[in-house]
């Protein structure tokens, strides 16, 4: 039976893993190779590497790392972050990334989307959704550049339009960022995820919001999406995979064992 | 790693495809060091192939196509691995593009079916880690389980058939692992699959006909 993945996040900052503090302040957490051959030892299902140097700044970044993490690791990953153009992503596949992720350039750009998908295949083509709830109008609305706080902005899509049309194009897969639950560890945003599940026909990764081993049981149960995504659950050791694996188990989810 | 350092002579076939870095990786976390080419007389006289493949089988067939590798796959004696689409391009045919293959094992690639299934709660791609089943002996399976989780990625599968070594259930059976004579495939990615992914290229580095 088909597992549901866990998915742990880790930020890159010029090939180093750093945890954020209020946007600006990144304290380097240690050495990208062996963060991720301990996750994937772990049991880890799948990693993403979320480059947070490339969004903002429009210099020449180094991936390098990217052939390190591929060369240790037996676990797939994505690397998210900076990438704009069909040759940004050849890179980084070519490097051995399984996945890459897209976010504000197909925003700004959708056909993208599209052609990315026709060079390397859908299964590759992971769209990132940042996605809030704005109370006024009682709707989900997608934001852009939320890496930094200085330029997100609101777009004109509703989450559910995008997400359609990000499926249309030819995402293979969709992360939806649940941005009024990102970093406050209260729980997945069941309903917004319990919302839009039934218009993912590819698989769906919910993110934001984990702080505990019962706020993946609820998304998995409640609000089924294929995968989980986290970070400081994980980077800051407050939940174990092995616990978390262990535990979800328990509660009847599928799950690939230790 | 013991037992392996003989092993010379792996090229990767150079189908222009993304997941070639992971499965040259992956060999050398096995010790060994393949040769990843496209040219012809390179991958006749290798020991062994590995075929590798992600995209869409029409564009990898017009990659093989114009790259002159079609007859030379077709009549190679040593052991050969096709892996996801790889495993894809050894059968008769792919649905995806309507597409010619390599024809070493018999079965046409359909697009899978899982819209009837579980109240259309199944997605494609199937994507993540599932199970085997049906698992049969043979040299590459060797210490393989239906305990055991391999990594799949795809929307297009051979369905179970005569060659079929070892099956997976995503809304229906369909191949895992096939092997007819000296080619093998598996639609997962061994490359990507852990230990147990590690086993069967190993086991395919130590298989002797």
């Amino acid at each position: 039976m088909l597992a549901k993945r866990l998915v742990p996040c880790l930020d890159v900052r010029d090939g180093k893993v750093v945890k954020g503090v209020q946007f600006r302040n990144h304290e380097i957490i240690g050495d990208i190779v062996p963060l991720a051959e301990r996750y994937a030892a772990a049991g880890a299902d799948e990693l993403v590497f979320y480059d947070i140097t490339a969004s903002s700044d429009n210099r020449t970044v180094d991936k390098s790392w990217v052939q390190r993490i591929a060369k240790v690791i037996d676990i797939p990953f994505c690397v998210a972050g900076g990438i704009k153009t069909v040759a940004d992503a050849a890179k980084i596949l070519e490097m051995g990334a399984d996945k890459i992720s897209i976010n504000s350039p197909a925003l700004a750009n959708p056909e993208l989307i599209s052609e990315l998908s026709q060079a390397f295949g859908k299964q590759c083509i992971v769209v990132g959704i940042d996605s809030f709830y704005d109370v006024i109008s009682g709707q989900y609305q997608v934001y852009q550049f939320t890496g930094d706080e200085s330029r997100t902005k609101k777009t004109q899509w509703l989450t559910r339009d995008w997400l359609v049309e990000a499926q249309q194009r030819g995402a293979g897969e969709i992360v939806l960022n649940c941005m009024n639950q990102d970093g406050v560890r209260e729980g997945y945003d069941i309903a917004q995820l319990r919302s839009l599940r039934p218009l993912c026909k590819v698989p769906l990764i919910a993110s934001g919001g984990a702080g505990t081993m019962q706020h993946f049981t609820d998304v998995f149960q409640q609000a089924d999406v294929d995968a989980a995504l986290a970070a400081s659950v994980f980077h800051k050791g407050i939940i174990s995979i092995a616990d978390l694996k262990a535990q979800l188990i328990a509660d009847g989810i599928s799950i690939r064992p230790m | 790693m013991a037992g392996l350092s003989n092993v010379s002579g792996l090229v990767i076939v150079d189908t222009g495809c993304a997941n070639i870095s992971s499965v040259y990786f992956a060999c050398q976390r096995l010790g060994v060091t393949a040769t990843v080419s496209r040219d012809i007389k390179a991958i006749k006289q290798a020991q062994r192939v590995i075929l590798p493949g992600v995209g869409t089988a029409n564009n990898a067939m017009a990659q093989l196509q114009q790259a002159d590798l079609i007859d030379t796959l077709q009549q190679l004696q040593q052991p050969v691995l096709g892996i996801c689409l790889g495993m894809q391009l050894l059968t008769e045919s792919s649905q995806e593009g309507n597409v010619s293959c390599l024809n070493l094992i018999p079965g046409k690639v359909a697009a899978m079916q899982v819209e009837a299934s579980q109240n259309n709660k199944l997605r494609l791609p199937h994507m993540g880690w599932n199970t085997l089943n049906n698992i049969q002996p043979h040299p590459l399976l060797t210490g393989f389980t239906e305990q055991d989780y391999v990594y799949f990625v795809h929307s297009f599968a051979l369905a179970v058939n005569d060659y079929t070594l070892a099956s997976c259930h995503y809304g229906c059976d369909f191949s895992a692992v096939i092997a007819k004579d000296n080619v093998a495939g598996a639609q997962f990615h061994p490359e990507r699959s852990g230990k147990a992914g590690a086993r069967l290229i190993e086991n395919f580095l130590k298989w002797q006909l």
